[in-house]
């Protein structure tokens, strides 16, 4: 897959900032999702990709991206994201690239959009979290196929090479500004799903 | 002679979830028996049509402009994905299922007979 400049440093929702090379650093894969406050389909997602957060916490870097203009979209703004990672929604890092750079480079098609990279640097899963986002009992990880993300991060951390490295992301397409309006790439296909 | 009853679906193109919106619908005006009622879809594709609209998000559904899922008051109008509440609490891009079908049952039952739920034995 073609390898984007990964590495970026953002402010935090809650203070600070954050780097990839930070959250990653030791870690045999991270994962980085582009997501967002406002999106149907990201907040459907949400509390799933939060289980997988916190089980792997220990063995895998897991890092969020809001790069979404909150002038068109005042529900992606920073203080939005504060406000919901100050009630507990976010179980990683949740980070604010207001000038779309981060997404200039890693080139997400949707919110939520999954990658996963490995220890070398290279981008060995992308797409969705799983199969489909209205799905219960795809909550929990009880062996069910279509968790995608998950199977790639055991791959990953078993040592073999990722089985489905690549899936179609749906969900609202990245809210570009006028100045990356070029990357405007209308809706993904959910009619496909 | 009346012209039949018309759900009107208003959609912006920017938003992918119209497509399972309508799915949907149809599914479940087959599951009520609603037969004679025709689907429309609008597109709204600017702000200004947005704010005239009332439009809080793609997918909505009116019948004769009333919304058949009711939006938060707090929603605000825009060209955006509209999320809605699940009855278990949870988001989704399309409405909940049954409060759609007893949207759809409370304004079509007077006018046509309507088959109970799936699964029911009348």
């Amino acid at each position: 897959m073609t390898q984007p400049d990964l590495d970026f440093t953002l402010p935090a929702a809650g203070g600070g900032e954050v780097s990839f090379r930070e959250i990653s650093a030791g870690k045999p894969a991270t994962v980085v999702v582009f997501t967002c406050n406002h999106c149907p389909y990201a907040r459907a997602w949400h509390d799933r990709l939060q289980d997988v957060a916190r089980d792997y916490a220990d063995r895998v870097g897991f890092v969020q991206i809001n790069s979404n203009d909150a002038t068109r979209y005042p529900k992606d703004s920073f203080e939005m994201m504060e406000a919901r990672v100050a009630a507990g929604e976010f179980a990683t890092p949740y980070l604010w690239d207001e000038s779309q750079e981060v997404a200039r480079a890693w080139v997400p098609k949707a919110t939520p959009h999954v990658f996963v990279v490995d220890a070398n640097g290279d981008i060995v899963y992308e797409g969705a979290p799983d199969g489909y986002h209205g799905a219960p009992e795809l909550r929990q990880w009880r062996g069910e196929p279509g968790q995608w993300l998950r199977e790639a991060l055991d791959d990953v951390l078993d040592g073999r090479e990722v089985a489905r490295p690549r899936t179609e992301p749906i969900g609202c397409s990245i809210r570009w500004n006028a100045a990356n309006a070029e990357l405007d790439q209308g809706p993904s296909p959910a009619e496909l799903w | 002679m009346s012209a039949s009853p018309t759900i009107e679906l208003l959609a912006w193109s920017g938003c992918p979830s119209h497509t399972a919106a309508e799915r949907e619908l149809r599914g479940i005006l087959d599951e009520l028996g609603v037969t004679d009622v025709s689907i429309v879809t609008t597109w709204i594709e600017d702000d200004a049509t947005a704010a005239e609209r009332r439009f809080v998000g793609s997918p909505t559904l009116r019948v004769d402009d009333e919304e058949l899922i009711p939006p938060d008051p707090s929603d605000t109008f825009a060209l955006t994905c509209r999320v809605y509440r699940l009855a278990d609490g949870g988001f989704s891009p399309t409405p909940d299922p049954e409060q759609l079908r007893r949207a759809l049952a409370d304004r079509f039952a007077t006018t046509q007979r309507v088959a109970p739920p799936r699964g029911r034995q009348e």
